[in-house]
């Protein structure tokens, strides 16, 4: 059977979607005393190519990235490919969702989380009955 | 070592799934078992034409002023620093992947280039030379002239 028949199923295409290299772009983390601060290195995609979600405490970052066609040329050595850029990470912290800022810039992915401001401790005055 | 089970302790980062991910990686063949393991920086690819070479490589968090680009006959040398980030005041590390520092990297390529007809871009982290084979060794056509 032929790749194109193959693919007529349904079935087929989530598995050609599966298939999709996953790559794991390297990830430096760090803290300041307001906020965590995540840098991935992304080369080749675009701002609109990026999905991150932060649901549960579970920050998923997603990108799919495309090597540029070179028509006329034939690969002759080849290092990296295009596929799917992952990375999931829980996050322990309480972080304020609405806060969360991304910048892309060079294919590098910067992304700001505040920290939740810390519950005031309430007193509570014992009244004697 | 102390200190490290300790910051494992109250990491904030948790990271979930990532061995499936690895599985991904070790399973899908030698290119990635090179990836995996100690690859070269930047990782290039080369695409190979009767007169033109294509090489990319990435280099994610460069400026265009930090590559350095030399060609010398077949051989083509990338070369640049990718600075440590300074951090602020108060400011730790939690997890730190991303290489930092000089390198180099120089490749053979499958034949000699024309260095003066070079071009470079440098776009979302991904470098891009464009090499020429020189006129000179370009295969030239000879038609047979009928002996008179």
């Amino acid at each position: 059977m032929t790749q194109a028949q193959n693919c007529l199923t349904k079935e087929c295409s989530s598995t050609e979607k599966s298939r999709e290299k996953v790559l794991n772009p390297w990830v430096d983390i760090t803290e300041t005393d307001d906020a965590l601060i995540l840098t991935a290195d992304m080369p080749g995609v675009a701002e609109e190519d990026i999905d991150i979600t932060f649901h549960d405490h579970v920050l998923t970052i997603e990108a799919s990235k495309t090597e540029s066609e070179h028509e006329g040329l034939k690969p002759y050595y080849v290092e990296h490919a295009a596929g799917r850029y992952l990375r999931r990470f829980k996050v322990t912290e309480e972080v304020q969702r609405d806060g969360i800022e991304a910048t892309l810039k060079d294919g590098v992915l910067r992304l700001t989380l505040p920290k939740a401001q810390p519950v005031v401790a309430q007193k509570i005055k014992v009244l004697t009955a | 070592m102390l200190s490290t089970a300790f910051r494992r302790h109250w990491d904030p980062w948790q990271e979930l799934n990532r061995l499936p991910d690895e599985m991904n990686r070790i399973f899908s063949g030698f290119s990635d078992a090179v990836r995996a393991g100690a690859q070269a920086f930047p990782p290039v690819n080369v695409y190979s034409g009767e007169d033109r070479l294509v090489v990319t490589a990435e280099v994610p968090g460069l400026s265009a002023d930090d590559i350095d680009i030399t060609v010398e006959g077949d051989a083509l040398t990338i070369k640049g620093s990718r600075p440590a980030e300074e951090l602020q005041e108060n400011e730790k590390y939690h997890r730190r992947e991303r290489g930092r520092g000089e390198f180099s990297r120089t490749l053979r390529l499958p034949f000699e280039v024309d260095a003066s007809k070079t071009d470079a871009e440098y776009a979302q982290g991904v470098l891009t030379v464009v090499l020429h084979k020189p006129e000179e060794s370009k295969p030239k056509k000879i038609t047979v002239k009928r002996a008179s």
